[in-house]
């Protein structure tokens, strides 16, 4: 019997709950100096001059630099987006946003490096500040890059059809924030440089080491081959250590340049300031369909904020725009993006990069046209799902999905809510209740009175992989029967080391105890594209198998030579581990056996390596049920239940799916009520610590209501499609659009993420201050009206 | 994240204390729990040129019934208060808040004298002690000296202790408390209150209630106006309306001002409707909604 798509604990955990993992903060590295950022107050300005000599002469301080003592960089935008848009390493001339890295202090200790940036004196000349992106893309704005002339890095226009709503019986309109956010892993950023036998040894806490690899090559003028990087345990990332940041490339080229070990660890403050944040998006959706609620046709707009430099943020939209149509059979599908620089930190991906926000948008769209037409959302939903005969279906922005059955996975959500129950305690509520601040509650009135309920529904499917790529995997049985796995992608939190384990188990008749996968040395693994984009199973795991199935058939052969028998006779006993010749198992030949015999034979382990490229992404599905209580005097909401269904495929191993989408779940409720990176008019941080950013804990959050539905792909053999994405994607517009349900009866159509108190509380006021007013400004407009969005 | 540098003294006594005080003046700070304190050395707000560690000292950790009052020894943590048996029967009020403070970690750091002595507007203690018409006793090189608390508090982060004085003991009368209720809005669990209010029934009070706030002003405050609405015989509702009357509240990234005014309204009238509630219903009611209160929103009461 197989083991895949059991519930195999997780490998990893024994250690991680134990004696702790192994960061890179924790590497014992004797005489390594440390790396101490000097970084800027001020959201833009020119530098003047930076004075260093007072740092200089601090003890045990080795160094004080400016980008100009390196020799390395400037980093340069992805290819897509204006390429005039460079970033040096360290702030050169101009700063462009709070925390930007302006002089590196080296010191023989940290507290040393502490003290002496104090003494860094650099004389700013204050800029005109541009935070909110809309502004930012406006003429007459504050302009970030003089030689450029614009703010705007990047743009995807697909034209506007003006008969685009033609035959719409209602267009609804919204303008959705999808704020910014920090991604805020467990493990700060970190990085440790030294130079070993002429090659930069690297030791970084990454999600893809082997591009680390290739980008401090390019941006430090050595060849890949003189760079070695490793990847230690990383304790999360979220799509925001996908990358390289400036401060690692400057850790890099000091150890380089002084040929001496380096080391540098941010604190939780620098991280906030310094680490890629996400989402950032300003949508204006427009929703044109017939009065029985079939869409016709669907707009949206997005103005993504990039922060300051055009990282991985700038190029959002591309990936927003592939999924923009979401779950629907929709005949025409505009998306058009401008992505704008801002004084800000630069945006990168976060978990979902881009897709969460497509999601968002339609599902807010579907309920925003739902209640003009006093539909059921679902009611609505289940008129436009693409039907489940039609895949693989190629949708009106071009994207081709490969399986689903959105109904199945919708109607199982509301079975599971009991959805007309939610329905029928809402209306109770809504009719027995009235907020009422001067009435005092009868029977002793302890109950507060004014909770609402609030149903929120999402269904989503996602692009798992979407950069395509292939992947990396590597299997090989060691004399002593043990069996190494290697793998291009380099984990940090997903559970490779036991789903890679279980593929490899089952393929060969190895006991999981017997397998060791090794990840993230660049030494060890010639080549690798990461973990991000829920990519890792579909691709580096269908390598392993692939190259598990490979050393099985190698192994066959060998004992076939060994057992004297034609190979096509000798079977594999995977209960025993071992090939004998069919019929007869007493006369066999051990998987250690094999491994001796290979190397004996010609030196050459018995092995298999497999560079898997799949045929095209994989688009897991489902739907999410939120049901919220809204307390109306004070606007506090309470996430109550969250019931969500998943499917991506074939399912591996049901606990790290679980994981997956409990961890999701989490991060896109948070979203959704409470997390929310903010700034003044000046470009300030206001969220720039754990205590004033709400990022959320268990406290706040219900047990999940998760099962899973499995529909294969085509794209692999084993079926499966990612899943380290979905739970985010799918949970916040269920959250979101919870929220909104508790309030619609109030006329409150559209409450802004994070659902915070204040703001809940001012759209109920707002609201009920000028009802009629508001549902006019808030409903439909004339269905050949021109988009007054960015 | 690392603080200025800073000379450090741990006192083995309160005696040891009072004379590194007297030695280093302004340039020495008390450092008790630490966790208002070193995050803002971290952060190079607070530049102290001298620490001076309290927290061992273990004759100022204690919860005493002394006939007329309950006197709590000033280093007393949170945890330890939110458990204390004889707190919990005569002033559950103050256990109950202590154990709603921050999360465990800080509950086992963070102690009743030094959320006191550090002013904070936004903690839960001071409010309180201000409603049950708390004292707080200060020792010093010229003795030992009562301050009332509603004197105690001078402006933000201002308070009355000279700078060689310790903060030792708060003394509360068993009068207060019998019937209470607290409702806290935060963010988060953990977070600091956006606002809150304490409603504790007294004997000794004029309307036969106090009221505290949290949050309201850059001190911790009292309703006053809500309190003599009352004695004048207004009902809940009509004094719940006057509970902004006495404050200035602020506004940051978590609520307008005119938020902060509204829910305080909202608040007060909730922790007086439990605080007044019958003994019947009361605790059961309380226990009911206390468990159904989830993120960030801590309510409870009772009366007894």
């Amino acid at each position: 019997m197989s083991i895949l798509g059991n519930r195999v604990l997780r490998r990893e955990d024994p250690k991680f709950l134990t004696v702790g993992g192994t960061y890179v903060g924790d590497l014992e590295l004797p005489g390594a100096l440390h790396v101490v950022f000097v970084r800027s107050p001020l959201a833009h300005g020119v530098i003047r001059s930076i004075d260093t000599d007072e740092a200089r002469a601090a003890p045990g301080v080795v160094g004080v630099f400016t980008n100009a003592d390196l020799g390395a960089g400037p980093m340069t935008p992805m290819g897509m987006v204006n390429q005039s848009m460079v970033r040096p390493l360290l702030a050169e001339g101009r700063v462009r946003y709070v925390g930007e890295p302006v002089a590196a202090v080296l010191a023989e200790t940290h507290a040393a490096g502490v003290d002496a940036a104090e003494l860094v004196a650099v004389d700013y000349e204050p800029l005109p500040v541009v935070v909110d992106p809309v502004t930012a893309a406006e003429t007459g704005a504050p302009i970030l890059f003089d030689d450029v002339g614009t703010n705007i890095a990047f743009e995807l226009n697909f034209g506007e059809d003006p008969s685009f709503f033609d035959g719409c019986d209602v267009v609804v309109r919204q303008r959705i924030l999808n704020q910014r956010v920090a991604p805020c892993p467990l493990e700060v950023r970190s990085a440790v440089a030294e130079m070993v036998d002429g090659r930069l040894r690297f030791h970084a806490s990454t999600q893809a080491p082997h591009d680390v690899r290739s980008t401090l090559a390019r941006y430090l003028g050595m060849e890949e081959s003189a760079v070695h990087v490793v990847s230690p345990d990383v304790g999360g990332g979220f799509g925001a250590k996908g990358g390289v940041y400036a401060e690692e490339v400057v850790v890099a080229a000091l150890a380089r340049n002084l040929n001496r070990p380096v080391r540098w660890t941010e604190t939780r403050s620098e991280s906030m300031l310094g680490f890629g944040h996400g989402r950032a998006q300003m949508q204006d959706v427009a929703i044109g369909a017939t009065s029985d609620g079939k869409i016709q046709a669907y707009r949206l707009n997005v103005l993504q904020d990039c922060g300051a430099y055009p990282d991985m943020g700038a190029v959002l939209p591309f990936l927003t725009r592939l999924m923009a149509p979401g779950v629907y059979a929709i005949p025409k599908v505009e998306c058009s993006s401008r992505s704008v620089v801002t004084n800000t930190v630069p945006v990168t991906a976060y978990r979902g990069a881009g897709r969460p926000e497509a999601t968002a948008a339609i599902e807010r769209a579907i309920d925003c046209l739902a209640a003009e037409l006093r539909l059921d959302p679902a009611e609505v939903r289940r008129r436009n799902y693409i039907a489940t005969d039609a895949f693989p279906v190629t949708t009106a922005v071009g994207t081709e999905y490969d399986t689903g059955d959105y109904a199945m996975a919708l109607e199982r959500a509301l079975e599971v809510a009991g959805y007309e129950e939610l329905r029928a305690e809402q209306a109770r509520r809504r009719s027995a209740v009235a907020p009422d601040l001067s009435s005092e509650g009868a029977g002793g009135g302890l109950a507060p009175r004014s909770k609402q309920l609030g149903i929120g529904l999402s269904s989503y499917v996602e692009i798992t992989a979407p950069m395509g790529g292939g992947e990396f995997g590597a299997v090989e049985v060691k004399p002593d029967g043990k069996v190494v796995v290697r793998t291009g992608t380099s984990p940090h939190g997903q559970g490779h080391a036991t789903a890679w384990s279980m593929l490899v188990a089952d393929a060969m008749g190895v006991s999981l105890e017997d397998i060791e996968v090794v990840h993230g040395d660049t030494d060890v693994v010639p080549r690798g594209g990461g973990t991000m984009g829920s990519r890792s199973l579909q691709l580096g795991g269908v390598a392993v198998s692939q190259a598990a199935v490979e050393v099985v058939d190698r192994g066959r052969q060998l004992a076939a030579d060994l057992l004297e028998a034609a190979p096509d006779d000798v079977v594999l006993d995977k209960t025993m581990g071992r090939f004998h010749v069919a019929g007869t198992p007493s006369i066999s030949r051990t998987w250690a056996e094999l491994g001796a015999a290979s190397l004996d034979r010609d030196g050459q382990a018995l092995q298999a390596e497999v560079d898997f490229e799949a045929p095209g992404p994989t688009f897991p599905f489902g739907t999410h049920v939120s049901v919220v209580e809204v307390d109306l005097d004070t606007g506090q909401v309470e996430l109550v239940r969250h019931i969500s269904v998943d499917d991506a495929g074939r399912v591996l191993n049901p606990l790290l799916f679980g994981g997956q989408v409990h961890g999701g779940i989490a991060q896109g409720a948070a979203q959704a009520l409470f997390e929310e990176f903010r700034y003044d008019a000046d470009g300030n941080p206001l969220t720039a610590n754990l205590a004033d950013y709400s990022f959320v804990s268990a406290a706040e959050l219900p047990s999940y209501e998760w099962t899973y539905t499995e529909t294969p792909t085509g794209k692999n053999a084993l079926g499966v499609k990612g899943i380290g994405e979905a739970g985010t994607i799918g949970s916040t517009p269920a959250v979101q659009n919870a929220v909104c349900d508790a309030l619609s009866h109030l006329g409150v159509r559209h409450v802004d993420m994070p659902a915070t108190p204040v703001r809940v509380w001012e759209a109920v006021s707002a609201a009920s201050s000028s009802v009629p007013a508001a549902a006019a400004a808030a409903r439909s407009e004339p269905a050949n009206a021109t988009n007054g969005g960015a | 994240m690392i603080p200025a540098p800073f000379e450090y003294a741990r006192a083995a006594s309160l005696e040891e204390a009072l004379s590194f005080l007297a030695e280093h003046g302004d340039e020495a700070k008390l450092l008790a729990g630490g966790h208002s304190l070193l995050p803002l050395m971290k952060l190079r707000l607070a530049t102290p040129g001298v620490l001076v560690d309290i927290g061992r000292i273990e004759e100022l950790q204690y919860v005493r019934d002394e006939g007329e009052a309950v006197a709590i020894g000033a280093l007393t943590t949170h945890h330890d208060l939110s458990r204390n048996p004889l707190l919990r029967r005569q002033l559950p009020v103050v256990a109950h808040v202590a154990g709603q403070i921050g999360d465990p970690q800080v509950r086992h750091r963070g102690t009743i004298g030094g959320s006191l002595a550090h002013g904070d507007a936004a903690s839960d203690l001071p409010a309180v002690v201000l409603a049950l018409g708390g004292t707080l006793v200060a020792l010093g090189p010229k003795g030992r000296r009562e301050i009332p608390a509603s004197e105690f508090h001078n402006g933000f982060l201002e308070t009355a202790l000279e700078p060689d004085e310790v903060l030792v003991e708060v003394r509360l009368g068993k009068s207060g408390g019998t019937g209470w209720g607290f409702e806290k809005l935060t963010k988060r669990a953990q977070d600091w209150a956006i606002v809150a209010a304490v409603a504790v029934q007294r004997e000794d009070a004029p309307g036969g209630v106090g009221v505290g706030l949290v949050n309201m002003a850059s001190v911790p405050i009292r309703a006053a106006s809500v309190e003599a609405a009352l004695a004048d015989g207004a009902s809940v509702a009509e004094a719940a309306e006057l509970a902004d009357a006495d404050s200035d509240p602020g506004a940051d990234i978590n609520a307008s001002v005119e938020y902060r005014r509204h829910v305080a309204k909202v608040l007060v009238r909730r922790a007086l409707e439990r605080a007044l509630a019958g003994p019947a219903g009361g605790d059961g009611a309380a226990g009911a909604a206390g468990a159904a209160g989830g993120a960030g929103a801590a309510s409870e009461g009772g009366s007894s």
